[in-house]
């Protein structure tokens, strides 16, 4: 049986999850990810963590706890820069997270960790990065060659699948693990784009409502009270920050006078800018996590948007007391709104 | 034109000073109070920082003052201060005041940036040479204050008529802020310190050794933490502080390498620069615990985002080199009665260990 390599379901499962999953499996190793989040997570979670750490970090350490005595190997990538500026990093929780970790849960299996840092190992810092892990897991160069190249391929074809199909990651996962006949044609294109656009949006009855946030946020039903499907059962059409190309994104980076530091927070105040813009959507929820130190300047730079634009605005801050139906009910206010502003 | 800057403990000697210098109307920004932070909590997100919500609400009343430049440092994260400045402008914007904010951020960053802000804060008909000597003053100023600090921290734990250290220190800052030029400076240097050396102190007593971490704002602003020097230095305690402004301004600047060796005592539980102060809380732990201190207390405020992933490694630290840590998380609802209470059964904790410790050793030579 080939050893096993954990990789929590958070963080960044909603974006590299294609990429590591190729990669191990094709270096012959079995890629298990803990279950999606739930009551049990969540309270080993918070056990476990300090007490001021936010939502997401305690569930890290939730998944953690869950995977611990399953697998071999437990991965945990230490993102630090991977974007083209050399300054935008990630939340410093996501910087010392392998060493959080390490020192708040004890009897853990190694932990594999290796960094992605595009400011100091240069352009091919993934590639360096894989081949540190295939040197710590013993693999042949040439093996792990392979793999990489299959996997970076798999990960920009997911990449390019969200934002023709403009589908959310959970979805895109289901296509391109369950159902591969569908995945054809997956390369942007602004035709097809805007077809899809045209489409969503020539529905009289359907709402079109961004909804922003940090993807270990939104897509993870459990912390989110399950905000994406119970918009879609409301006959809404949900748009989020996935859906939007990279380069449309950069466009409204000089927007502030100074770019933000973290890769999450960037893209979602500059997704909201655009969003805002777009005359087919109704209106913005930004999901925040309770205690998320970025997302206090991003929430506020957001509404402050909102409010000289005259743009419909809605903060739902989720932490690990909220209840669903709290959450359910301000949603549901929030479309009653925007339909009636429709019709006045 | 009237221009103010953000409050951080004594150090608006040294800015008051820089700025008068230059040329300014000075608008010193009043100590924290109970109404800056209702001010600031009115009107800031709410998991913003404590130092955000002090300063925004600081902002607010130097404002309503008529300061029409607003001065402040920035930062290139992934601490949320260095964005302070932009979020703050647009609040207070949308409030309706009308001003110029101008950010410094460190130099090397981008340096057409930084000389574009120095060029708006120097006024017409200041030269150059001026500009930077009296730059250098203020620098003077900001490290004797911090020396002074140093001094007072020492001789208070041992002063025979409680409160006096205190007395003398607030004597001795008036004479600081009088003092203009260098020459002035530089003899006020020596004074200052000599008249803090004549207080009266118990030369035999052995205090307590408590060393102090945590994030720059809370520890360097009594309003914040409860002055909590001059409450443990008067319970008979020496104080330890890890940060003076001076040097974080000089570590973050130019000399990078000033503090090659708090890194290289946190690096087998802390690899990656974090920013903040999050890895130089994990260093400065493990060099009080490996130079004999009985004690750390790390302070935070709520939400502090270095300071968290810091304090959760800092357990492993505690436990590892057996060095009791009292973490003290401050936000608007801290109040002064509960953070003493524990501030007093955290010494009495060390006060019993160290004699425990004490009694062992001598058992050990009979």
């Amino acid at each position: 049986m080939p050893p096993k390599i954990g990789f929590p379901m958070t963080l960044t499962y909603f974006m590299h999850f294609p990429l590591w999953k190729i990669f191990f499996t094709e270096l012959g190793f079995e890629f298990v990810t803990s279950q999606p989040t739930n009551k049990l997570i969540l309270n080993n979670g918070i056990k476990e963590a300090v007490t001021d750490a936010c939502i997401p970090i305690k569930l890290f350490h939730g998944h953690v706890m869950a995977l611990k005595s399953k697998v071999d190997y437990i991965f945990i990538p230490r993102m630090v820069n991977i974007d083209k500026e050399k300054h935008i990093t990630f939340c410093p929780k996501f910087l010392g997270l392998p060493d959080m970790i390490r020192a708040s849960i004890s009897n853990l299996p190694p932990i594999l960790e290796i960094s992605l840092d595009k400011k100091n190992k240069g352009k091919l810092f993934l590639y360096k990065a894989c081949r540190l892990l295939g040197r710590q897991l013993g693999k042949p160069f040439n093996k792990v060659l392979k793999a990489y190249l299959k996997a970076v391929k798999f990960q920009k074809k997911f990449e390019n699948f969200l934002v023709s199909k403009k589908i959310t990651p959970i979805e895109a996962f289901d296509y391109l693990f369950k159902d591969k006949n569908r995945v054809n044609n997956t390369k942007y294109n602004r035709k097809q784009t805007d077809r899809e656009i045209n489409k969503a949006t020539s529905l009289e009855n359907n709402l079109n409502i961004a909804v922003v946030g940090y993807p270990y946020q939104i897509y993870d039903s459990y912390i989110s009270a399950d905000i994406i499907n119970f918009l879609k059962k409301n006959n809404v059409r949900v748009w989020t920050m996935e859906m939007v190309p990279y380069s449309i994104l950069k466009r409204y980076s000089n927007r502030l006078s100074k770019k933000l530091f973290w890769h999450f927070s960037n893209k979602v105040v500059w997704a909201s800018y655009h969003y805002i813009d777009q005359p087919y959507i109704d209106g913005l929820i930004h999901v925040s996590a309770f205690g998320c130190g970025p997302d206090a300047m991003v929430g506020k730079l957001v509404e402050l948007e909102c409010k000289y634009r005259n743009f419909p605005f809605l903060n739902i801050t989720v932490d690990e007391h909220t209840g669903d139906a709290g959450i359910k009910t301000r949603i549901e206010a929030f479309i009653d709104m925007l339909r009636y502003r429709r019709t006045a | 034109m009237k221009v103010s800057f953000p409050h951080m403990g004594i150090s608006y000697i040294g800015f008051k000073h820089l700025l008068e210098e230059l040329g300014y109307e000075v608008i010193v920004p009043p100590n924290p109070t109970n109404k800056t932070l209702t001010y600031g909590v009115k009107y800031a997100p709410e998991f913003a920082c404590m130092p955000f919500k002090i300063l925004l609400g600081s902002y607010i009343e130097v404002l309503e003052k008529g300061a029409e430049i607003l001065v402040s440092s920035g930062g290139i994260g992934p601490c949320r201060a260095g964005l302070y400045g932009l979020v703050h402008e647009k609040i207070l914007k949308d409030l309706g005041y009308d001003f110029v904010m101008i950010i410094l951020d460190p130099p090397f960053h981008n340096i057409r940036d930084f000389t574009r802000r120095v060029l708006a804060l120097k006024q017409k008909g200041i030269r150059w040479n001026r500009f930077l000597y009296e730059v250098k003053n203020a620098w003077l100023k900001l490290k004797l204050l911090d020396k002074l600090e140093q001094t007072a921290n020492e001789i208070r734990a041992r002063e025979l008529k409680k409160g006096q250290t205190t007395e003398v220190f607030s004597e001795a800052l008036k004479m600081i802020d009088e003092a203009r030029s260098r020459k002035e400076i530089l003899m006020v240097q020596k004074e200052a310190i000599d008249i803090l050396k004549s207080v009266p102190q118990d030369y035999t007593k052995q205090p307590l050794k408590v060393g102090i971490i945590g994030e720059i704002y809370v520890v360097l602003e009594p309003y914040v933490n409860f002055d909590i020097e001059r409450f443990l230095g008067e319970m008979g305690v020496y104080v330890n502080r890890s940060i003076y402004l001076t040097d974080y301004v000089r570590y973050t600047v130019w000399d990078k390498k000033g503090e090659a060796h708090i890194k290289k005592a946190a690096e087998p539980y802390l690899k990656q620069m974090i920013r903040g102060h999050g890895i130089q809380s994990v260093g400065e732990t493990v060099l009080y615990a490996l130079n004999g201190y009985d004690g750390v207390i790390q302070l935070a405020p709520f939400t502090c985002i270095p300071e968290i992933v810091a304090k959760s490694i800092i357990g492993k630290v505690s436990k590892d080199l057996d060095i009791p840590v009292l973490t003290i998380n401050i936000d608007e609802q801290t109040g002064q009665a509960g953070v003493q209470t524990r501030l007093e059964a955290f010494i009495d904790l060390l006060k019993q260990r160290k004699y425990l410790g004490e009694q062992e050793g001598k058992r050990k030579i009979v």
